[in-house]
């Protein structure tokens, strides 16, 4: 065992190849940075957000083409945001969904859509911002 | 053998506890985040409608302009506030601070009413804004 205090295997031999689960603390430490991230971003993104509330088109288009960070916040939150939101989604699919094969697709769904998210969301502000 | 088994005591779950606020919170948190997932699609059809040019803008203007749109922003508003401060209340208690008691209740208390008044406040502003 691991733990068994006669093992001569140093602390480091042990975590070298992570385990049977090929994988250690990633997911939970870049939930808490991605969250830690979206502290600062996420009150910006509702500034952005209530400034453009019931703007018209020009001013929209005004606010992310002429001003560096609005278009930059966004884009920053809409990333950030789709990878926060891709690692807490696996983990609500790990609780709840017991059936491997719908496990497995149901988590590649979620790596999907939330890729699909980040990157919709950053080729319009680039949009909006470039042309 | 087989009795034996099935008096093995389990591991107590939700229905098992009396709801508390704390547990209630936690849960919320997860509900919001998972509402948040959801709600990407307002924004993420928001700035393509907005990209896509005045007419598909037009249409998300007055989608959102709506009184059902503006009920789901509004929700989304509160779930994103729940879920910020919610992150922020377990991001302290993961540093083991404000874990027993009192402090634990005020904490989760705090931020339950905080992520109401933060998404009342904001879209207050808002109307007063435009």
């Amino acid at each position: 065992m691991a733990n068994d205090p006669r093992s001569l295997r140093t602390a480091l031999a042990r975590i070298r190849f992570l385990g049977s689960a090929k994988s250690g603390t990633h997911h939970s430490w870049h939930m808490r940075v991605t969250s830690v991230a979206l502290m600062p971003l996420s009150i910006l993104f509702v500034w952005i957000l209530v400034s453009l509330a019931g703007k018209d088109y020009n001013a929209v288009r005004a606010t992310f083409a002429d001003r560096f960070l609005p278009a930059t916040v966004m884009i920053l939150f809409i990333l950030t945001s789709a990878y926060h939101m891709r690692l807490g989604m696996q983990t609500i699919i790990e609780d709840y969904v017991h059936d491997e094969p719908i496990k497995t697709w149901s988590i590649i769904a979620n790596l999907l859509f939330s890729v699909l998210v980040g990157f919709a969301g950053l080729f319009a502000v680039l949009k909006l911002s470039l042309t | 053998m087989s009795e034996v088994e099935q008096r093995r005591p389990l591991s107590p779950h939700l229905q098992v506890y009396r709801p508390m606020l704390t547990m209630m919170m936690s849960i919320m948190h997860r509900i919001t985040g998972a509402a948040l997932y959801a709600g990407t699609l307002l924004l993420v059809y928001y700035l393509v409608a907005a990209a896509n040019g005045p007419a598909s803008f037009a249409t998300a203007s007055w989608l959102f302009g709506s009184i059902i749109g503006q009920i789901v922003l509004f929700g989304f508003t509160w779930a994103l506030f729940n879920h910020l401060l919610g992150g922020i209340r377990h991001a302290i208690w993961d540093t083991g601070y404000a874990m027993d008691h009192p402090a634990r209740e005020y904490l989760v208390q705090a931020t339950a009413i905080g992520g109401i008044a933060l998404a009342v406040i904001v879209w207050a502003f808002a109307y007063m804004m435009r």
